[in-house]
């Protein structure tokens, strides 16, 4: 609670990236200058705390300068917000991006995830370790080092790279999918890497580039002629209208505009862009909020909890002000729909988070997005400043005196800032763990106040809703599963990305849609609904993509991974590698989940070398599930056996099945 | 809205202030009005860090500011108190600029603690030792006292007036009668006559109706020749007095010193007899009463070790050894007769002390719950139950008697750490990670103008005495203060330095006002 610093003392440049976000100290308290007036008073207190939400753009600043959070610069931090430094250090070391030990100044964190080992990752990593060490080993006065990650949302082009970088300049990038040549060209040789992709490039890209929506990369593939060593960044696509084959389905949503150049609004606004918005003014909150009704408008981060109940909630919440946060912090491993949706669509993102600030009388968004999505918090970055300019943002929107702007809050690397109250806890300045509830956001959310928290896929839903109106809406899909869902297929398949379906299609449709099983493999089993998710076996394909479809088999459709494993997978290692990835994820707040997801690796991994006893590791398994499912504060903990229990009683795994 | 005083209660009060802190967490603000920006001062929304005894000169300021500005609650004024336009005249002359060049604090932060305080729902205006310590202490705390009667922040739950204690039972003391003119209970010895005949009947002896000498007398009284037999009981006045040398000489003067104590304290080697007593927190049972009035059960844990005996039997014996058998009373029934004869105790049965977890006088029977706030009857329509005015005091504003000079050029100032206590009699005994001994505590930019580096041994002289102790630089401070503690007196004693020019009203000396120089033991090599 209290304000003890050591004696560490910021240097100038670490100072100077904190007052970029915090502003000019404005006495001798804060860092500032000692002076007559400071020694006779100070302001501090509520005004001074009451900023610590800026804790973490801070942090950032500091981890983009110089490549961690010193104790000097934390000293100054915290001597600025009046935040005990012992708690900055625990919200600073919670996050996996920021490091509180030096490090170079150039990290490449290479997924070994369950997507990217499907493609090749854990012969990547081997390499690595073998030609330049081990993850993370790296002098400090070294210019680099990798790490191992968890999926970095590139699961289309595994395997993935995300490049941190620290120096003024130098942003953090994507990239897949890699080579362990360019990884080691990085690692070894590291030069200001060219982030723009020459028009050539991009064009010879677009000829060979799979006629889906999905993001594509500007990566050197092997059969190019690299123009550098090294990676180099994931960018966009360019436009390209052709490009947009639709899966032969009506499309409600407006990924349509995706073919467009995402950067340019008057490119948008010609496509259409905007209406909604429009409309939305001339309707007001409760008609918006009975158009999303009618609609059924369900949640697509996975809970699928009706839109329009939320909405309705915080609009009629009595306590001032309200929230609207948009939950970009897409980190379930097999998902990507999201960054697709922000990096290729950014302002119907932008434009449908604005209608669902009026229609829940919030004046302040904020749109949380995954500290990895370099690209994807680039293109809304011009869009929001974009939008401000044209008057869609601000203080008085399209003229009509509505007031609501948007303010981007980066996370640093936390999968569990993916659940809602975690992620209210994040954008506090805080680390992410889980709220317990009640209270709902709905009715105390961030600072306590009413919030609406909804995920990008199912605001963009918005849009289609206002154009055409609920009840056609609703008449796609089924009668409890309207519109169109996103699903992000990856792993074995021929054409691995993001596909808008309606509502109905089979799993074994979607299947033949992405091409199929890689070289007609035998298909071993789908894991449907991310690493919270279930496996399905190949005879279970005939699934009916809808909420209450595989709510009927036993799965869920989660946040839409469909994520595909041919029979040369090693089923056990993905099994554990999920196992590892809840370990390592667990906020460690509550002890069920804290020790469960230890235990829980810990059985399978005897199991993985032959346990003597595999009935009683199972047995085990299963009374962990129970504890996790019955006492867990949050979604993690309670779902963080079910994708491990559904291989060993779907898939037959360690029983004889599956491998 | 809480404002702190002259009070650090991040370290003098950690208890209280942890509960500071809950309010804070729900929104309340916080001022803290103290010459060091200290841990304290960290937690508010504002510090003001005024020149050590210009508190009146402040208090006064904001009186004017909140009037001028029409925040003054007029209704409760003419309602319940007395002495308004007096005092109203008095402050008149207080403007901001005024009150800003005689405290040092700038008027825009005098001008937001008085309307901050005048439009708060509710307040709580809590000082200790930097207020009472000081030789016009009870004008300090009566300009205090003007501040809520200004803006009505008495008698309603959430408001008031808190000093706070320095000990657990401080409180407790005061209120079983170990003050020199009051029976227990608060019932006044001299004007009381009732009081006095309930007391004489309970006991069977006659109550002399006198005030007897408070701490301050007693040494001036020893002075006089007039008081040469002293029983000391839990005190260490040997180290605690102002002016430290010249108590110790009184003290040796003594014919006849009794020391009961828990440890053998530096006054507890000048006595002729020692009574090892046992520790009242887990040696005794009995009763402690808090800051907010509470009384608590204590409970015996553990017995005392060796010779060391509960107080009560000491006392006991001492009883029977003078003539009167008291027999061996219990501590409740000590506290029985207690309730019998002070009515603000009456309600207060062993049973419901436990069962209630602790209850705040005044409880006048056993179904009152006891009182969360004091004073509410100055909130009564009705003129009778509203009972007697509170009087509005004109106090004038005096500097410290032991003025700065080119001689002695910089303010020295006491206080307590967190982790030491008074004179470290109960906390010398223990390491802390955080105790470093005694330091003289200078601005890092006093600490260039002196050519002092910190760790670096001084003499420090007043006009009374001289003490070495090493240099520590305290960014809290502000060039010409100094600080120093009282916990070491066995290695340094500070109070060799203080002045003990006291308070006439209450006895209290100026602990926190003295002129100090800095000298050099050793000149530093260029």
């Amino acid at each position: 609670m209290d304000l003890h610093f050591t004696d560490a003392i910021a240097d100038e440049g670490e100072r100077a990236a904190i007052d970029g976000i915090l502003g000019p100290p404005d006495s001798g308290w804060g860092g500032g200058k000692r002076d007559a007036q400071s020694s006779r008073q100070s302001v501090g207190g509520q005004a001074a705390r009451g900023r610590r939400h800026l804790l973490l753009p801070a942090l950032h600043a500091v981890q983009a300068h110089a490549g961690w959070i010193s104790p000097g610069a934390l000293n100054y931090l915290c001597a600025r917000l009046t935040v005990p430094p012992a708690e900055a250090y625990g919200v600073a070391s919670f996050y996996a991006l920021f490091s509180t030990t030096p490090q170079p100044p150039t990290v490449v964190h290479l997924c070994d995830d369950i997507a990217c080992k499907t493609r090749g990752a854990d012969a990547l990593c081997a390499r690595l370790e073998a030609e330049f060490g081990p993850a993370g080993s790296s002098r400090t006065d070294a210019p680099t080092t990798w790490k191992r990650s968890p999926c970095l949302g590139l699961c289309d082009k595994a395997p993935a790279a995300f490049v941190q970088r620290a120096g003024p300049g130098r942003e953090d990038f994507s990239a897949a999918p890699v080579s362990a040549e360019q990884v080691l060209a990085t690692l070894r040789a590291p030069v200001e890497l060219d982030l723009e992709t020459s028009a050539s490039d991009a064009a010879a890209e677009r000829d060979r580039r799979p006629a889906e929506m999905d993001v594509v990369d500007e990566a050197h593939r092997p059969d190019q002629p690299a123009r550098q060593p090294g990676i180099s960044a994931a960018r966009p696509a360019a436009p390209n209208a052709s490009s947009t084959r639709s899966p032969s389905h009506p499309l409600t949503l407006s990924l349509h505009h995706c073919g467009a150049e995402p950067a340019s609004l008057d490119e948008y606004r010609a496509r259409g862009g905007y209406q909604a918005l429009r409309a939305a003014l001339e309707m007001g909150a409760p008609a918006i909020i009975r158009e999303l009704a009618d609609a059924k408008l369900t949640g697509r981060g996975g809970a699928a909890f009706p839109t329009s109940v939320k909405w309705k909630a915080v609009a009629e919440a009595p306590a001032r002000p309200h929230y609207v946060v948009c939950n970009a912090d897409e980190s379930e491993p097999g998902t990507f729909k999201d960054r697709v949706l922000m990096e290729r669509d950014p302002f119907a993102v932008i434009e449908s988070f604005t209608i669902a600030g009026i229609a829940c009388g919030a004046e302040q968004g904020y749109l949380y997005i995954r500290g990895e999505y370099p690209e994807a918090t680039r293109q809304l970055d011009q869009a929001i400043a974009q939008a401000r300019m044209r008057g869609l943002l601000g203080s008085d929107i399209m003229g009509r005196g509505v007031e609501f702007d948007i303010e981007i809050r980066r996370g640093g690397g936390a999968y569990i800032c993916g659940e809602e109250t975690a992620l209210l806890e994040s954008i506090e300045g805080k680390r992410g763990e889980p709220r317990n509830k009640p209270p709902f956001p709905a009715q105390e959310g961030l600072f306590g106040k009413p919030t609406a928290v909804n995920n990008v896929e199912t605001l963009v839903n918005v849009l289609p809703i206002l154009a055409r109106g609920g009840p056609e809406y609703a008449a796609t899909g089924t009668a409890q599963s309207t519109g169109t869902r996103l699903f992000c297929v990856s792993g074995c398949v021929e054409q691995p990305g993001v596909y808008e379906v309606p509502y109905g299609l089979s799993l074994r449709e979607l299947l033949r849609l992405a091409g199929g099983v890689t070289a007609s493999n035998a298909l071993q089993a789908v894991l449907l609904g991310g690493a919270a998710g279930a496996f399905v076996r190949p005879d279970e394909l005939d699934i009916p993509l809808t909420l209450e479809g595989a709510r009927a088999a036993g799965a869920t459709l989660g946040s839409g991974v469909v994520m595909v494993f041919d029979d040369t997978v090693d089923i056990q290692a993905v099994v554990v590698r999920i196992a590892a990835f809840f370990r390592d994820e667990s906020c460690g707040q509550c002890v069920p989940c804290r020790v469960g997801t230890v235990r829980q690796e810990e059985a399978l991994r005897r199991l993985v070398a032959g346990s003597a006893h595999p009935e009683q590791e199972i047995a085990l398994l299963g009374e962990l599930d129970q504890v996790m499912r019955d006492a867990s504060i949050c979604g993690l903990g309670q779902t963080a056996s079910t994708a491990i229990l559904s291989a060993i009683h779907r898939l037959g795994l360690f029983q004889g099945g599956a491998r | 809205m809480i404002v702190l005083w002259g009070s650090n209660a991040r370290e003098a009060h950690p208890i209280f202030f942890h509960h500071v802190l809950k309010a804070i967490r729900s929104g309340a603000k916080l001022y803290v009005v103290d010459p060091r920006r200290t841990s304290s001062a960290e937690w508010a929304d504002r510090w003001l860090g005024l020149d050590v005894g210009t508190d009146i000169a402040l208090s006064n300021t904001v009186a004017r500011e909140i009037i001028h500005a029409g925040l003054a609650n007029r209704t409760f004024i003419e309602n319940a108190t007395s002495g308004y336009a007096e005092y109203a005249a008095s402050v008149e002359p207080w403007t901001l600029d005024r009150g800003a060049a005689v405290t040092g604090v700038p008027a825009d932060a005098i001008r937001a603690l008085a309307h901050d305080y005048a439009r708060a729902d509710r307040a709580q205006m809590c000082w200790t030792l930097g207020i009472t310590e000081h030789h016009n202490a009870v004008d300090n705390v009566l300009c205090l006292i003007n501040l809520a009667l200004l803006c009505g922040h008495v008698g309603r739950w959430g408001c008031g007036l808190t000093p706070l204690r320095g000990q657990n039972n401080v409180q407790g003391g005061g209120d079983m009668g170990a003050i020199p003119n009051k029976l227990p209970g608060f019932q006044d010895i001299e004007e009381d006559a009732g009081a006095r005949a309930r007391f004489e009947a309970a006991w069977g002896v006659p109550i002399i109706p006198e005030y007897g000498w408070h701490l301050t007398q007693m040494f001036a009284a020893m002075e006089r020749g007039e008081l040469n037999t002293l029983y000391v009981i839990g005190e260490n006045p040997a180290q605690s007095e102002a002016d430290g040398r010249h108590a110790r000489h009184l003290l040796e003067g003594l014919d006849f010193l009794v020391v009961q104590d828990i440890f053998r304290t530096k006054t507890a080697e000048m006595a002729d007899v020692v009574f090892p007593a046992s520790a009242a927190w887990c040696e005794s049972e009995g009763t402690v009463t808090n800051s907010e009035r509470r009384v608590q059960r204590v409970r015996k844990a553990l017995d005392a070790p060796g010779g060391a005996r509960d107080d009560l039997d000491i006392l006991s014996d001492l009883a029977l050894r003078l003539g009167h058998d008291w027999g061996r009373p219990t501590a409740e029934q000590v506290w029985d007769e207690l309730r019998s004869l002070s009515p603000m105790h009456a309600g207060m049965s062993y049973a419901r002390l436990e069962a209630l977890g602790g209850i705040a006088w005044p409880c006048y029977d056993e179904s009152d719950p006891g009182a969360t706030f004091l004073h509410g009857r100055l909130w009564e329509t009705d003129e009778t139950t509203r009972g007697p005015r509170a009087p509005l005091s004109a106090v004038g504003d005096e500097g410290p008697r032991d003025l700065l000079s080119n001689e002695y050029p910089l303010r020295l100032t006491t206080g307590r750490r967190l982790d030491s206590f008074n004179t470290g009699v109960q906390t010398g005994a223990f390491a802390s990670p955080m105790r470093n001994g005694e330091t003289l505590d200078l601005s890092p930019e006093d600490g260039a103008r002196f050519n002092v580096a910190a760790g670096e041994t001084v003499r420090i002289v007043s006009r009374r005495g001289c003490i070495e102790a090493p240099v520590r630089y305290d960014a809290g401070l502000r060039p010409g203060l100094a600080f120093m503690t009282m916990h070491f007196p066995d290695d340094v004693d500070v109070n060799d330095l203080t002045i003990d020019a006291t308070d006439p009203k209450s006895g209290t000396a100026e602990f926190k006002a003295t002129a100090i120089r800095i000298e050099r033991l050793v000149e530093r090599s260029q």
